[in-house]
C-alpha cells in the first residue's frame, strides 16, 4: 500500500503541536526519510583524527547508505560510497584501516584512487569499443554529493544540490565551538572505541529525548534517586568526596525547577539545545592545572567564558546530539522503522589534563552504555513507546508543552528549558526536508 | 602463609556465579574487597580502562548502586524482572602466591540473560584478581571479556 503519494499527505503527518504515529512505525515513511530527509540535510560522518594519515579510511552510513570516509593523497577528507562501481561489492568491510594509494575491489581488482576515480581494470582491452567509458561505472567509485568538515567534525549532504553547510547550521556551530575551544590547542581527538546500543525503536525518540527534560527525574528514579539515597545512608562527615556516580548520575535527579531554569534555545533548520543558564555538567569538580592552561592559551577572560558556557545536549538535526561540557557525540543511526544503532563517541581535549577525558570515558559508560543502569530505563521507555504506538485509539503523539500560536521556528529563540518547543522544531524542520525534493505528487510506487 | 588449594579457589568462583544466577546480590557484594574493581572492557584487548570508554569500570558504590536498584519499586526496566546463567568451565589458576595471599584465575564462560521473551547469549571469559583478607577470599577486581565486544547490544541488565 502507498499512502504517501504526495507532498501534501507527508505535510499532513505532522500539525503545530502533534505529529502522527506513522512518522515512527510506518516503513513506508522510514523509506521517504532515507531517499528526502537523509540526502538533502548535513549528517554527520565522522572525526577526521580517525583518518589522520593519507589512505586512511573509516567505514559508516549516512542514513542507509553505506560510505567510506577516507583521506586523499592531496591531505583533504572525501567521503565516497562503499559500492564498486563494476558489480556493487563494497570495497570496505572492516571499520577503519589504511587502504594505501588506492582502494583495490577483491572481487574483480578493479583499483580507485582515494578520492574514487577508477585507476584501473585488469585486462581491459575486453572493454575495448563496448562504450564502458560512456557509463557511470568507468568514472570510478561515487562521491556524495558535498563535503564540509567542521573544526575536525565531517559532515555530507547525499544530495548533488541543496542547502548549503552554513546555512544549514548557522549560529548552532557555537555549540561545537565551545566543544573544540576547551581544548588549549583547539583541537580534539577520538579516544577509544564508540559504544554500540541497539535500540528497537525509531530514531527519532532518541534525538526528541535529548531535549527532553521532563523525563530524567522519573525514568530515571531508579539510579540517580537511589544513588542520592545510598549516599545518605552512608552518612559519611561532611567534606567527604562524594563516589564519582554521586557527581555524574545524581544531578538527574534535579527537581522540575532546575531544568525549567535551565533553559532551551532552538536555531532554524531543526537545532537547537537544552542548559542556556546551566546544566546537570555545570558543577563538575575542577581539574588541577587545566584552568591554567587555559589561561595561557586563551587568556584569563575568555577562557572564563568558555568554560563558563555549560550547555547539556545540543541537537544537531537529523541524527546527533553533542554534549560541548564533556566532549561527547552521539549518533543516532537509523537501521529501519523499529531499529536504530546509538554510536556514543567521547573525545579528548588535545593538551588538555587526562583527568578530563577520563570524567568524560566515565560519563559515557554509566549514561550511555548497553550495560547502564540509566540507559537501561531509557530504552525500556523508547520500546515500550514503539509498542505502543500500535495501538488504534489514538494516532497521535503530542509535543505541546509550553506550545504558543504561530511559532517561528526560521528565528533562534530562547524559552523555558521544559519546553517541547525543540521536538516541534525539529519536525518544522523534518518537513522542510522531507518535502524539498518531493514533487507536489510523488510518482506512484510500482 | 595460606594453605588454600586450588580446589578453594575454584569452588570459590562456582559459588560466585551460582549467587548471581540465584539473585543473592547483597551477598555477592559481600565478596568483594573494599575497593574492588569490576571492569568490562569495550574494546578487543583493551588495556586503558580510564581514558578509553568501558562497557564496565565499576567501584563498590556502582555495584551496591546497581544492586539498590535492581530492587526498587520504580525500575521500570525490571518490571519484570531479568534472569541470569552462567555455565562455566573449570577455572585456570594462573597464579598463586601464598605468601602474599594472592591468586589470579582466568574462567571461560556462557552467559545467558533473559527477560519476558527475550533471552541472549554471551561468551565470556573472567579474570579475577582474588586476595585473603582475614581469612576469606575477596575479589580485588573482575575483568570481564566478552568474545563480542565491539557488537552492538540492547539492555544486558545483570552481570556475567
Amino acid at each position: 500500500m502507498t499512502r504517501y503519494t504526495s507532498r501534501s499527505a507527508v505535510e499532513g503527518l505532522v500539525t503545530p503541536y502533534q505529529v502522527h504515529r506513522d512518522v515512527y512505525i510506518d516503513p513506508e515513511v522510514f523509506r521517504l526519510e532515507m531517499d528526502h530527509l537523509f540526502a538533502n540535510t548535513w549528517v554527520w560522518v565522522g572525526h577526521d583524527s580517525q583518518v589522520p594519515n593519507k589512505g586512511d579510511y573509516y567505514t559508516t552510513q549516512i542514513g542507509d547508505q553505506p560510505v567510506i570516509m577516507v583521506r586523499h593523497s592531496d591531505g583533504e577528507v572525501k567521503v565516497l560510497y562503499n559500492r564498486c562501481p563494476h558489480k556493487g561489492t563494497k570495497i570496505a568491510i572492516d571499520r577503519q584501516g589504511n587502504t594505501g594509494k588506492f582502494f583495490r575491489c577483491p572481487y574483480h581488482a578493479w583499483s580507485f584512487k582515494t578520492d574514487g576515480c577508477l585507476l584501473a581494470i585488469p585486462l581491459k582491452k575486453g572493454y575495448n569499443g563496448t562504450g564502458l567509458d560512456q557509463t557511470e561505472s568507468a568514472k570510478g567509485m561515487k562521491a556524495v554529493g558535498a563535503v564540509h568538515t567542521y573544526r575536525g567534525f565531517v559532515f555530507a549532504r547525499l544530495a548533488e544540490e541543496g542547502i548549503s553547510f552554513e546555512e544549514y547550521f548557522g549560529d548552532s556551530l557555537s555549540s561545537f565551538d565551545n566543544m573544540v575551544d576547551r581544548s588549549p590547542a583547539g583541537r580534539l581527538k577520538v579516544a577509544g572505541q564508540p559504544l554500540r546500543y541497539m535500540h528497537r525503536c525509531n530514531w527519532k525518540m532518541l534525538v526528541e529525548n535529548q531535549t527532553d527534560t521532563c523525563h530524567p527525574m522519573v525514568a530515571h528514579e531508579s539510579s540517580a534517586g537511589t544513588a542520592v539515597q545510598i549516599w545518605e545512608e552512608m552518612d559519611m562527615p561532611e567534606g567527604t568526596p562524594k563516589p564519582p556516580a554521586m557527581q555524574i548520575i545524581a544531578p538527574f535527579m534535579s527537581p522540575y525547577e532546575f531544568f525549567e531554569e535551565m533553559g532551551i534555545r532552538t536555531w532554524p533548520n531543526g537545532h537547537g539545545h537544552t542548559g542556556v543558564h546551566h546544566s546537570i555538567h555545570s558543577d563538575y569538580s575542577e581539574i588541577p592545572g587545566y584552568f591554567e592552561q587555559m589561561t595561557e592559551a586563551y587568556g584569563e577572560e575568555r577562557a572564563k567564558e568558555i568554560l563558563g558556557e555549560n550547555r547539556h545536549n545540543t541537537v544537531y538535526f537529523p541524527n546527533i546530539m553533542i554534549k560541548g561540557p564533556i566532549q561527547q557525540l552521539r549518533n543516532f543511526i537509523p537501521l529501519g522503522p523499529d531499529k536504530t544503532l546509538v554510536e556514543s563517541w567521547i573525545f579528548r581535549l588535545v593538551d588538555a589534563p587526562d583527568e578530563l577525558v577520563a570524567r568524560t570515558a566515565m560519563y559515557n559508560r554509566m549514561i550511555n552504555a548497553p550495560t547502564s543502569i540509566v540507559g537501561h530505563d531509557d530504552l525500556e521507555m523508547y520500546e515500550r513507546a514503539q509498542e505502543g504506538l500500535a495501538a488504534d485509539g489514538l494516532e497521535w503523539v503530542n509535543i505541546q508543552r509550553l506550545f504558543e500560536e504561530g511559532e517561528n521556528f526560521e528565528e533562534e529563540a530562547v524559552e523555558n528549558g521544559t519546553t517541547e518547543r525543540q521536538m516541534r522544531n525539529q519536525f518544522h524542520a523534518w518537513v522542510k526536508f522531507m518535502t524539498a525534493s518531493m514533487p507536489e505528487a510523488l510518482e506512484a510506487a510500482e | 602463609m595460606s594453605n588454600l588449594t586450588k580446589d578453594d579457589l575454584i569452588d570459590f568462583l562456582y559459588e560466585e556465579v551460582r549467587m548471581l544466577d540465584e539473585s543473592r546480590f547483597d551477598e555477592w557484594l559481600k565478596l568483594w574487597c573494599k575497593d574492588g574493581i569490576y571492569w568490562m572492557p569495550l574494546d578487543y584487548r583493551q588495556e586503558d580502562p580510564i581514558h578509553e570508554t568501558s562497557l564496565m569500570y565499576e567501584d563498590q558504590f556502582m555495584l551496591r548502586l546497581r544492586v539498590d536498584r535492581l530492587n526498587g519499586a520504580r525500575t521500570f526496566s525490571q518490571k519484570p524482572k531479568s534472569r541470569c546463567h552462567h555455565v562455566i568451565q573449570r577455572p585456570f589458576v594462573d597464579e598463586m602466591d601464598h605468601e602474599a595471599g594472592r591468586y589470579v584465575t582466568k574462567t571461560q564462560m556462557h552467559y545467558v540473560e533473559t527477560r519476558m521473551d527475550e533471552q541472549f547469549m554471551l561468551a565470556c571469559t573472567a579474570q579475577h584478581h582474588l586476595v585473603l583478607e582475614d581469612g576469606a577470599l575477596r575479589i580485588e577486581r573482575k575483568r570481564v571479556d566478552l568474545l563480542n565486544c565491539d557488537a552492538p547490544f540492547g539492555n544486558i541488565q545483570l552481570l556475567p
